[in-house]
């Protein structure tokens, strides 16, 4: 089926192109090709994720929006190992997330750029980028179905001619297409590079041991350039410039207009970046939310999975045959099936209280992800971060942090500068709620009231800000302005958004399940050994003095630092007025991050800012938590 | 025919425009990359309270916060005969 003959020109290979440069499909047959690796490349949302599930058969995270990729990611198919990158504009380092693609991009032996056929201007600049490197390439040109409805026609021969690599069309979203994935990796090789600037790369060979890493020094790559002990070159721009001249060339030959009508999409995505419609749309958007997650989820799904379900079939059927077996009020049957049994709540907590509410959460999140509208709603909310010291992309992880903070607190990796990093992340560690705490918060005020909701929210918003403003003005340096890519506007892909909230769920059941039952392990070790009422008494004067709540509250505060869910959960055995409600639910949402997120914060904010943090949100938990009871009690 | 630049972030929703100057640095690397240099011409398609701007080159939307609006240059392509640089 691999017709060799029908491979595309092939420059004759200089000894010192043989170590960079395998010959696929030339010398080396599909079986007998061990390990090539290949890197999928492209800008982001232009269908990387769906090619490299549908080569590798591996589940990756697909979003309509930058900075899903961040991780290495590993598939294999067929003889070759398939490596998911990060989307990307260009190849060089200015984030975590070129610089992982670039890393990626220089040890593949072969390049399958994807691109949205949609963008071709802003997508063939990497092309070229990557065809300057001396990279073999082939092009995938992405979402053939958007063109035709668009009214776009793309001369696919010509382009190849002009790039001087292989160019396939297909169609992700229906896999349309992707057959012929295997030929481009066959036929894949290198391109049309601009002969005076192959010279100068190839003048570099000796030092830099490939072209493409002799480019990325030329363009002023620091990485690159320390790794091999050269000087910076200082070409960047005029290389730019004269790619994105020869980009524009390419276009004007290959791409003609037939109907300039505007898409319904396109007009949502207007409407969305309005200042009139935008907000509008944006409270829409959320009264949404709240009626499918708040209201449908949390109290009618929640109310039978977990009294129904729960406290009524589950917990009374396993303690029955535990205690067949060990006796309740034993210490080992404490533990089991008490008060805060390992196996009576911790089971209903996570499977008939949070799993509902994850799913939830993570399903309304992947509509507006893969809808487009995250990054119009970063754009809609630029002004009003810019005031705290963030700019409107850092509604990607305050939002993801609503999920899971832990998770998100990774997200703040694609921020522009250690400033806003530091404060998006300790607004995440201090006053955002993740998915699991606030189903818990949710089911409790929806008890306490519409007022109780409204005072919580309130304070948390007032905290959010104030951690904000005051890390801004302490903080030296300045916000770095918003600049950022709108991708289309599109309608998700219902089985894109159920894989992914399924994946998502998984994953967060998945850590959220060792710590629940150490969590409730250790509670319950405390409660047998007496070391419980040590504790409380030990905080009771913050508890009852300060925080007017029960004695007993004080064991949330212990379930909290491992996870805050777990805290606000312990929370749900308590017998408290509305007011208390309140005071107990805003102290434990400001109170410490959960033993994950801390890792995370260790990990990528060091331990001076994650010790700060933690610290920091003992103060400010109990301080407002403090207030407000005052002001309410 | 005006051709006095003036600041991005000034300009009126809906007016074409042609970029004349973007400040050097990384936002500059980008722009390129997303095909908005100097002599092309865009579209202001947004402009929100507070200054952040929605430019619009051919299908490609790019958001630009106020910062970056008020340093990047541009001039009013009043001409209907637009000659492409």
């Amino acid at each position: 089926m691999h017709n060799h003959s029908d491979i595309g020109p092939f420059q004759p290979a200089s000894p010192e192109h043989i170590e960079k440069h395998r010959h696929v499909g030339l010398d080396v047959s599909e079986i007998e090709a061990p390990g090539l690796s290949v890197a999928l490349v492209g800008n982001p949302n232009v269908g990387k994720s769906l090619v490299f599930n549908y080569l590798s058969g591996m589940y990756v995270d697909v979003s309509n929006y930058p900075g899903t990729t961040v991780e290495l990611i590993k598939g294999h198919y067929k003889a070759y190992d398939i490596y998911d990158t990060p989307g990307v504009y260009g190849i060089s380092s200015f984030t975590a997330e070129e610089a992982v693609a670039r890393d990626i991009v220089l040890s593949a032996d072969i390049v399958l750029n994807i691109v949205d056929a949609v963008h071709l201007e802003r997508d063939l600049f990497l092309t070229q980028q990557l065809i300057d490197m001396g990279k073999k390439i082939a092009v995938i040109l992405n979402f053939m179905d958007e063109v035709q409805k668009l009214g776009l026609r793309i001369d696919t021969k010509l382009l190849s001619n002009y790039l001087g690599v292989p160019v396939f069309e297909t169609t992700a979203t229906t896999r349309t297409g992707f057959d012929q994935i295997d030929t481009a990796l066959l036929q894949a090789h290198r391109g049309e590079q601009d002969p005076s600037l192959h010279h100068k790369l190839h003048a570099m060979l000796n030092v830099t041991g490939s072209e493409a890493e002799a480019l990325l020094v030329l363009e002023g790559d620091e990485a690159t350039a320390q790794r091999h002990g050269v000087t910076l070159g200082h070409e960047r721009e005029s290389l730019y410039i004269d790619r994105r001249n020869r980009v524009n060339i390419v276009i004007n030959a290959v791409l003609s207009e037939t109907n300039t009508r505007t898409r319904l999409a396109t007009l949502f995505g207007r409407l969305a970046v309005n200042a009139w419609t935008g907000i509008p749309l944006l409270f829409l958007a959320l009264y949404l939310i709240y009626l499918f997650v708040g209201k449908l989820v949390a109290q009618d799904v929640v109310s039978f999975t977990e009294s129904t379900v729960g406290k009524n079939l589950w917990e009374p059927w396993i303690q029955g045959i535990v205690t067949r077996f060990i006796s309740p009020t034993s210490w080992l049957g404490t533990i089991l099936v008490g008060e805060f049994g390992v196996i009576t709540m911790t089971v209903t907590y996570l499977l008939f209280l949070l799993l509902p509410l994850v799913i939830a959460f993570y399903l309304s999140l992947a509509l507006m992800e893969d809808s487009g509208y995250l990054p119009r709603l970063a754009t809609l909310v630029d002004r009003s971060l810019n005031s705290i010291g963030l700019n409107g992309a850092a509604i990607i992880p305050l939002i993801l942090g609503f999920g899971c903070v832990t998770m998100a607190t990774i997200t703040t990796r694609l921020l522009g500068s250690e400033r806003e990093k530091t404060i998006a992340s300790a607004i995440l560690q201090f006053a955002i709620p993740c998915s699991a705490q606030l189903a818990v918060v949710a089911a409790l005020l929806a008890g306490a009231g519409f007022g109780a909701i409204l005072i919580y929210s309130t304070t948390i918003f007032v905290v959010f800000v104030a951690v904000g403003t005051v890390l801004d003005r302490l903080l030296p340096g300045a916000t770095t302005p918003l600049l950022i890519d709108l991708p289309p506007m599109r309608l998700p892909r219902l089985d894109n958004v159920l894989r992914k909230t399924t994946y998502r769920t998984y994953f967060f059941m998945k850590e959220a399940t060792p710590w629940f039952f150490a969590g409730a392990l250790g509670v319950g070790i405390l409660q047998v050994t007496g070391l419980l009422t040590v504790w409380q008494n030990i905080l009771a004067p913050l508890t009852t003095g300060w925080l007017q709540l029960p004695r007993e509250a004080a064991t949330a505060f212990v379930m909290g630092m491992v996870r805050r869910d777990f805290g606000a959960a312990g929370l749900y055995v308590l017998a408290l007025e509305p007011h208390q409600v309140v005071v107990a639910l805003v102290t434990i949402t400001l109170f410490t991050p959960c033993i994950a997120s801390l890792m995370v914060m260790l990990k990528e904010r060091g331990w001076k800012e994650a010790l700060m943090v933690w610290t920091g949100t003992w103060v400010v938990a109990f301080f407002v938590g403090g207030v407000l009871s005052q002001i309410l009690i | 025919m005006k051709t006095i630049p003036i600041p991005l972030y000034q300009v009126k929703r809906g007016s074409r425009l042609i970029i004349m100057e973007i400040p050097d640095g990384h936002a500059k690397v980008q722009l390129i990359r997303l095909g908005v240099v100097k002599g092309e011409f865009i579209r202001c398609l947004e402009r929100l309270p507070g200054g952040t701007i929605v430019i619009q080159k051919h299908r490609q939307e790019i958001a630009i916060g106020v910062t970056l609006a008020r340093s990047i240059l541009v001039t009013y392509a009043v001409s209907e005969s637009p000659s492409k640089a």
